[in-house]
Order: structure tokens, then sequence, then C-alpha cells
């Protein structure tokens, strides 16, 4: 790890309005409008007495990590690639990797910060309760986030321009906010679609973060869903990924 | 004293068409080096196997006695390097960048005397975005020379500048290779490869046509010398051909321009005497590289 490259990168993410509002801010802001309707914050039954804010938690913070895996880090690593700046560090003696690397990490912690912007609004602003089980809440924060940034990194590998990366990260984009609960949360969905849904990165990442607000250790089939998209899509990356 | 850079019977091909075929040469410490040669010669996959950027098919490229794709790392700090069409993150700035780079290298340059030496003293503030062509250029002079490298590779260095540019970044190399640091230049431009290189390789389809001074690379063509005159009255071109070693013969507007050698030069002024001819504006002068360059890439071909 290259701290030089990773502070940079820290510094550059903060001169693009754009991705800090669509990662660190519209989460938080999209819970404050829902959490605005009177409707939203009475219990509901078919979401087992929570009421809606409660149930949106969880998906706002879902939202940050696909916004910074699908959405953000395919343009800035096609980018990197195209602009030939990896190819310009090949001939340093630090290897591209560590530009590689030091963008997961920004992205990464610039998702779980606004994850943490999503959870204290909801608690100071709407009385939602922190997670009940904060110890499998992380882990499976954890475990979503790497399925994110694999996520993003199989779209940089299979994109030659950034073009490409906004294209497929589209496509990749809406499936993925339908799975995480955004239009209906997964609790909600009808039974067979529900289980289909539980087998996807930000399906099977709903149910755990829903379990462990809860107060219950999330499922170890829902971990063990994200763990392997996790492995699965970081050695697609791997074998697929091109330095120029 | 063992040479910075050895390459020896260089083979590249892609997709079966051999872009480098049995390329050797061998760059001293404190030379400016010259690799010349038109579009698709395969210079620029030379110096990318030099740089480590990519894997020979076959020969050996060394570099201080290193390989450049095993010993990538050691290599990488003693060679720098700037490549052709490459570009920063646009919102990174000048001094950002320099930062950066230097921080990369066991032993940097200090960056400020870097940046001041390359007028970049006044833009450390702007970022790559917003820098003009000859800056960005400049930047990655900069950039290249930022781990004190003992020699640095500049690829079609100053393709796309305006004339003044140009001969600013000239002056730069000038000065880099006064410091000491050996220096690899491919370009296709004849006057910035006369102007600048103590040796020179010309390549042509992936083979070395020449490799000489840029004196001597003018010497051995053919036409070295060019006479230029307008006869007082129109000289006939029988007379012309049959005089000694003529390379060329041109006419234009009642202008008479010849290439050839010395001898052909004292051949033209008996001409001219015995048959009462005047030359009006007689010039006499050396053929250019560019001259020199088409007459070599020309017996390539044929």
């Amino acid at each position: 790890m290259n701290t030089a490259v990773l502070r940079t990168e820290f510094r550059l993410f903060r001169r693009e309005p754009g991705a800090v509002f669509w990662i660190f801010l519209f989460p938080t802001l999209l819970l404050v409008i829902l959490g605005s309707i009177p409707s939203f914050r009475e219990a509901d039954e078919s979401l087992g007495g929570l009421r809606p804010v409660d149930a949106y938690v969880p998906i706002a913070v879902l939202i940050a990590l696909i916004m910074s895996g699908v959405q953000s880090l395919p343009q800035v690593l096609t980018g990197h690639r195209e602009r030939g700046i990896l190819r310009r560090m090949r001939l340093t003696p630090v290897r591209p990797s560590a530009l590689l690397t030091a963008q997961m990490v920004m992205t990464g912690t610039v998702a779980l910060a606004s994850a943490l912007l999503v959870l204290t609004v909801g608690r100071l602003a709407f009385d939602v309760r922190l997670p009940a089980q904060p110890a499998g809440y992380l882990l499976a924060l954890l475990a979503a986030t790497a399925s994110a940034l694999a996520l993003g990194s199989v779209v940089s590998a299979l994109s030659r321009t950034t073009k490409t990366a906004g294209a497929i990260g589209t496509a990749v984009f809406f499936p993925m906010m339908f799975c995480a609960g955004v239009w209906l949360p997964v609790q909600e969905m009808p039974h067979t679609l529900a289980r289909v849904v539980q087998l996807t990165p930000f399906g099977a990442a709903a149910r755990a973060l829903g379990e462990a607000a809860a107060g219950d250790w999330p499922g170890w089939g829902h971990l063990g869903v994200l763990g392997a998209w996790a492995v699965l899509l970081t050695a697609a990356a791997a074998r697929w990924f091109r330095w120029e | 004293m063992p040479s910075v850079i050895e390459v020896t019977d260089l083979r590249k091909s892609y997709a079966g068409r051999a872009v480098v075929d049995g390329v050797s040469f061998a760059v001293e410490e404190g030379e400016i080096f010259g690799i010349l040669g038109p579009n698709g010669a395969g210079k620029t996959t030379t110096v990318e196997c030099v740089e480590g950027l990519r894997e020979p098919d076959a020969g050996r490229v060394r570099v201080t006695g290193l390989d450049p794709v095993a010993d990538h790392e050691r290599v990488a700090r003693v060679l720098g390097a700037q490549l052709q069409q490459s570009e920063l993150q646009p919102k990174l700035t000048v001094r950002e960048a320099l930062e950066l780079y230097a921080s990369f290298y066991p032993d940097p340059a200090d960056w400020r005397p870097l940046a001041e030496r390359l007028g970049l003293t006044a833009r450390l503030g702007a970022r790559f975005a917003k820098l003009s062509g000859g800056q960005r250029q400049r930047l990655f002079i900069a950039l290249a020379l930022i781990g004190n490298p003992r020699v640095v590779v500049l690829d079609e260095l100053t393709t796309g500048l305006d004339p003044r540019a140009r001969r600013d970044t000239w002056r730069l190399v000038e000065d880099v290779r006064a410091s000491g640091v050996t220096v690899l230049l491919v370009t296709h431009f004849m006057e910035e490869a006369q102007r600048l290189c103590d040796r020179i390789a010309v390549l042509d389809k992936g083979r070395i046509a020449a490799l000489d001074t840029p004196a001597g690379l003018i010497r051995r063509s053919a036409g070295a010398t060019v006479i230029s005159f307008t006869p007082s009255v129109p000289l006939d071109d029988h007379d012309l051909a049959a005089l000694p070693a003529v390379a060329s013969i041109a006419r234009k507007d009642g202008r008479i321009t010849l290439s050839g050698t010395d001898e052909t030069v004292n051949a033209v002024i008996t001409l001219l005497a015995r048959h009462h001819v005047t030359a009006h504006e007689l010039r006499v002068t050396d053929a250019t590289l560019d001259d020199a360059f088409l007459d070599l890439t020309r017996e390539a071909t044929a």
C-alpha cells in the first residue's frame, strides 16, 4: 500500500462534486426525503412491525455501496487506463497495482463513511434504532463492500473505454438497486422472487443487514452468498483486467 | 566502461508481423542517441522493450547491465521516461504530480529547482487538464527526471508543439545531457535529430538502415552536397548527367539543383566556364539529414 498514492486519490475524489454527491450525500438525502413522508413513519404489518423508514436505512446503506462500486469505481479505473496513467506508473519503481489498491481502499472508505452518515441521520432525525447486532452488521457491511468493489472491478475489466464502463455500469446498476430493495424491500417481495434476489450480492446483503439491524446474527447463508460473490468477482476481475 | 543501454538482436512481432526485426545498438554514457525512422518503423516498440513495458520475443536488452523485464524495479530507478500520448489525472495539480512521483523513488531530485528549470514554477497550482501542450510536455520531462535517473527515454517529445515550444524543448534536452544524463531520443523530425543527437540509428521496417553521427549519415548518402544556380543560358541535360558523382538533377523555373559530392561541384564550375555560362545565385550547401534519410530508407526499400 502506497500512502502517497492513497492520499492523492482521496484528494482527487474530493474534487469530483458529482461523485461526492452520489456516493456520500445521496443515500442520506434519499432517506431524509422518504422519512419526511408521514406514512413512512408508521409501523407496517408487512414489514414485521417495522416502519418503512426503518427498512430503508439498510437499503440506503446499500445504495452507497452500489453507487461507489458500480458507478464510480469503473469510471475512475477505466479513465486511469484510457489516459495512460497506469502505463506511466509502470515506468516507476511503484507498480500500477498500487493505484488500483489505493482506489479500492478509497472507494470502500467513502462508501462506509456514507453508510455511517445514513445510520447517524436515521438515528437522529427519524429515531431509527442503531443496529442491535453491531458486530454482525459490520461483518455484513464489509462483505457487501468487498462484493461491490469486486463487481466494479469486473465492470472495469470488461470495459475498454469510460463510455463502455458507463454503459455497463448503468446496465448493472438498476438490477442491483432492485435487488437491494430500493423499489420494494426484499422482505416484501413475493416468496419466489425473494428467494432468487437473495442469491444476488445486494439481495443477500439487504437480508443480512436487516437481520443484524433487528438484533439477530446475520444468516450464514446470506453471508456465504456475499463471500462467494466477492471471491468469484475478484477472480474474474483479476483474470480479465488489462493494464493498457 | 559498459554501455548504458545495450540492445542485441532484438525481435518483436505482433500477430505474426515482425515489427522489430533484429535491432542492435549500444548507447554510451552521456550521449544523446537518436532513433529516427518513418511512422511504423518499430521505434516505439524498440524503446518500450528498453523501458520494460514489452517483453522481447528474442534478443537481449540491458539497461545499466540489468534486464528491464526481470529487474523491472531496479531499472525503473535508473531509467526515467516520457511516453508518447500519456496523460495524468485531469484534476491533479502540477505540484501534486511532482510530489507524488518524487515519492516513488528512493533518492528523488528536489522538485522545486526541477520545476524552475522547466519553467513550471508559475503553473504549480494549475491542474493537468488546464495545461497547454508545451506545459504538459515539460511536466512529463520533469516526471522523467524526478527519480534522478542515469538515462531518460524521450519518445516523440515535440510532436504537436509549435516551433517556439519545440526549440525551447530542444534546449531543455541539451541541458539534461549537460547535467550528465544519457538521453535516448525517439523522433521522426530530421531537424530535431540533426540538432540534438550525437549518434542516430535510422530505423526502417524494423531494421537498422544506418547508424552514425548526423554528419556521417549525410556524408554516407550519395548526395551529400547540394549545388543550385540559375544559368544565363539553358544547359543541356546530357552535359549535366555526365557530371561525376551526380546523385540527382532537378529543374524548376529555370533553376537547376544538383546533388552529389565535392567533385561534382568542381566539375559544375568547369562546365560553366567551358560554355561561358554565368551562374546566377550560385549556392553550394551541405545536404540536410532529410536528404540523407530519404536516401537511406530508399536504399533499404530497393
